[in-house]
């Protein structure tokens, strides 16, 4: 994993001077910070508060407010897991600890390789195909301990 | 294209659409209504409606492929739909195209083999005549699998923005609350507060600035109607937000939306761009009239509790998610302290035909306190789950039985939970209750904004009431003790009680410590989180003695509680359940009687679900 500083790129620092002026945009910039970034990396956060002249404890009291976002850098592939009332009827916590037997991680950490990190998500709507885990973005409906070394064999190395 | 319309030219263009469309009608054109919304593209839908395309343009055939919203029944998508015929195609993979297309199409040979009821080829075939919809009645979901999304056209075509110019050119700001307020439509968030009086509290306030939100922060785990409004209809939204605008004197509106809904975001997005196109928003002047509206997005970032009234706004300034107390309300001082109506994604989906149909047929449907319909995400143990939409009054039999198809794997009903976290669970007495807001408050649960979940007996009602609590824990803000403490201390006792450490003085404490939240928490997360633990309280009180008297969990779901054991007339000695058990706790030889060591045992079911004998039971 990469380790050198991370500074504003240049479309992120257009965003957020077009939203300077907007009432309430700080959600909405940390939104787009953590889209570029997958999380909210110190630094960054940093230059933000010198942008917006927001006192940076402000910043980490919102982010830290809101389940979705992110201190740490997820793995490259974020598998999230639904815990919501219909998949954990079905099983979505077997689901979670199977994932994490498969993987050899807990929940919300990295994998050595830096391949795979998981996290429980409220349900995602798609309740008819409980359980359900989405990797990437992708969803998967109707999940069995069986389908999880396939479907991580669709994301590993890759 | 980037003319602003007005009054005449909106009307222009939606006669020569829906003649167009009419055309196409009559001269035998046919439509393949492909369900776009989020269950049934992730599970090939998108894959499906290129194979479709391809099919057709390879065959040549004189239809029309839309991809629209959610059509509800997403327990067998993706569902494909053939109009005029109301063909309904359930399971449809993408290998299935070619047929549909060479088959139905071409050939006007239905194909049997994708029906919901195979039997029906030959009795009729008609989408209506699936028990699933029988029942149901669409009001909300009028154009959700009828429309493309992402068409304005289309939904002018289908009486869009009709409702907003009856606003505008036939109607006083008076004359909207009235008619909103003689509809009797309630807030379908969940504590079913009049719309119109909301509408009237900011209309009457003088102010240089006023908003109109949508609450589209659908937090309830196991609910997605607003998700599915908004996929397959987003300008029943804008419209009705325009409405209530004209109706308030309101000139801008934010649309606070979940960040998890990233297909709901893009629809939204597309429809505003389109509206803005059209003239229909985002400028001075719309429709000719003096009328001035715009919308924005703003995220939400996963709190529950952004679902209460003012911690939502707070939100939308930008700030942590924590309510203030009430009064005074948000319609008389909300965002940014200027006078502010919030209401619900299926709340504002109503508003558009209650405008153009009028509020004596809205208020025809329902019972006498609760008009209209309801969006119901129906989920769990439940053989047909979907998104279902039926008239208030109905009872959860009908849902449950008649809609869903009753309870899966040939197991018998526990409950039924609606209202998600803040609602209560429903024993089987309760069945043949007609479901309104007075009736379900009545037998402590509520309406909730629609998440309905079935248990059946493999359920452990202690282990729900966990469930919900670990959520509403998890979500509380901190701000108030009675909710930051009471609930920690509430899951507590519950975890305790699904370990076998419970007391039979719990049940007094539990009592009281649900009591003090509901007095005297400062927002309704707090006032309504102890719901579950109280439904559990009245109506499986001896589910909750097993577990403290005879440390029993009879649906063995609480894993500290049971035990498994081999019954020895049923083992073969095949070794397989010794095989997949990680803690060696299993003993014994080849083609010999196996046992279990409820010493090494730690309960993780693999020997349960490996025995194709069935010969590991739960002691």
């Amino acid at each position: 994993m990469s380790q050198e500083t991370k500074t504003l790129t240049p479309e992120l620092r257009a965003f957020i001077e077009e939203w300077k002026p907007r009432p309430g945009n700080l959600i909405m910039v940390l939104h787009r910070i953590q889209q570029t970034y997958g999380y909210m990396p110190r630094e960054i956060v940093l230059e933000l508060a010198d942008l917006l002249e927001v006192p940076l404890a402000k910043i980490y009291g919102v982010i830290t407010f809101y389940n979705f976002f992110k201190l740490k850098q997820p793995g490259r592939n974020l598998i999230q897991v639904c815990l919501g009332t219909a998949c954990y009827l079905k099983g979505g916590d077997d689901i979670m600890k199977a994932l994490e037997h498969e993987l050899g991680v807990g929940v919300n950490t990295v994998t050595p390789d830096g391949e795979f990190s998981t996290e429980a998500v409220r349900c995602l709507g798609c309740c008819g195909l409980a359980p359900v885990i989405v990797i990437n973005g992708e969803v998967f409906g109707k999940v069995t301990k069986a389908m999880l070394p396939g479907i991580l064999d669709k994301f590993r190395n890759k | 294209m980037s003319n602003k319309l007005t009054r005449e030219s909106l009307d222009a263009l939606r006669a020569r659409l829906t003649e167009a469309n009419r055309k196409d009608e009559v001269g035998g054109k046919q439509y393949l209504l492909v369900c776009g919304g989020t269950a049934c593209d992730s599970n090939g839908g998108l894959a499906l409606y290129a194979a479709l395309k391809k099919a057709a343009e390879y065959a040549g055939a004189n239809v029309s492929i839309v991809r629209t919203g959610c059509m509800g029944f997403c327990e067998r998508g993706p569902i494909v739909k053939v109009l005029p015929a109301d063909t309904f195609y359930v399971d449809v993979k993408p290998e299935d195209a070619a047929a549909i297309i060479n088959e139905h199409i071409v050939n006007g040979q239905i194909v049997t083999r994708l029906l919901y009821d195979k039997t029906q080829a030959e009795a009729g075939h008609e989408g209506k005549d699936i028990d699933f919809y029988a029942k149901q009645q669409r009001i909300v979901l009028r154009h959700c699998g009828v429309i493309d999304p992402e068409k304005i056209d289309d939904y002018i075509a289908h009486e869009g923005y009709l409702g907003l110019e009856k606003a505008l050119f036939e109607m006083t700001p008076e004359g909207i609350i009235q008619e909103v307020l003689d509809s009797g439509l309630r807030g379908r968030g969940g504590a079913g507060f009049p719309t119109g009086k909301k509408w009237q509290f900011s209309a009457a306030v003088q102010a240089d600035q006023k908003y109109i939100v949508c609450n589209a922060d659908e937090g309830d785990p196991g609910a997605y109607m607003d998700r599915s409004t908004l996929e397959g209809d987003p300008h029943a939204i804008l419209e009705a937000m325009m409405i209530a605008g004209r109706a308030t004197g309101a000139t801008k509106g934010f649309i606070y939306i979940r960040a998890e809904y990233p297909l709901a975001i893009k629809r939204l997005q597309i429809a505003i761009e389109q509206a803005r196109e059209y003239g229909l928003l985002g400028c001075e002047n719309i429709l000719g009239t003096d009328f001035t509206f715009d919308i924005e997005l703003r995220f939400g970032a996963g709190a529950f509790v952004c679902g209460e009234e003012t911690a939502l706004l707070a939100s939308i300034e930008g700030k942590r998610g924590q309510p203030t107390p009430r009064p005074p309300f948000p319609a008389v001082k909300g965002l940014w302290g200027k006078p502010t109506v919030i209401n619900n994604v299926e709340t504002l989906a109503n508003i558009a035909v209650i405008i153009t149909k009028g509020a004596k047929w809205f208020s025809s449907i329902g019972t006498a306190t609760s008009k209209g319909t309801k969006v119901f995400a129906l989920t769990g143990k439940v053989k047909n789950s979907g998104l279902i939409e039926v008239p208030m009054g109905i009872t959860l039999r009908e849902i449950i039985f008649d809609i869903g198809g009753g309870i899966p794997n040939g197991r018998t009903f526990k409950a039924a939970q609606t209202g998600g976290p803040s609602g209560g669970m429903i024993p089987p007495e309760f069945l043949d209750m007609p479901i309104d807001y007075e009736s379900l408050a009545k037998i402590g649960s509520i309406m909730g904004s629609g998440g309905l979940i079935v248990m059946d007996d493999t359920d452990c009602i202690v282990d729900v009431a966990k469930f919900y609590l670990e959520f509403t824990v998890d979500e509380s803000c901190g701000k108030c003790m009675p909710c930051r403490i009471g609930g920690r201390a509430l899951l507590n006792t519950l975890t305790r009680i699904s370990e076998g450490r419970g007391e039979p003085e719990d049940i007094q404490k539990m009592r009281d410590i649900c009591d003090a939240m509901n007095r005297a928490s400062l927002c309704g997360l707090g006032q309504t989180a102890s719901n579950p633990v109280q439904a559990m309280l009245r109506y499986f009180m001896d589910e909750v003695l097993t577990h403290i008297n005879d440390r029993k969990c009879l649906a063995g779901k609480c894993k500290k509680l049971i035990q498994y054991r081999i019954n020895p007339e049923r083992c073969v000695g095949c070794t397989m359940c010794a095989r997949v058990c990680p803690a060696n706790a299993i003993m014994g030889k080849v083609k010999e009687k196996h046992v279990i060591d409820p010493q090494k045992c730690v309960k993780c079911g693999q020997c349960y679900n490996t025995c194709k004998l069935h010969a590991i039971e739960l002691a």
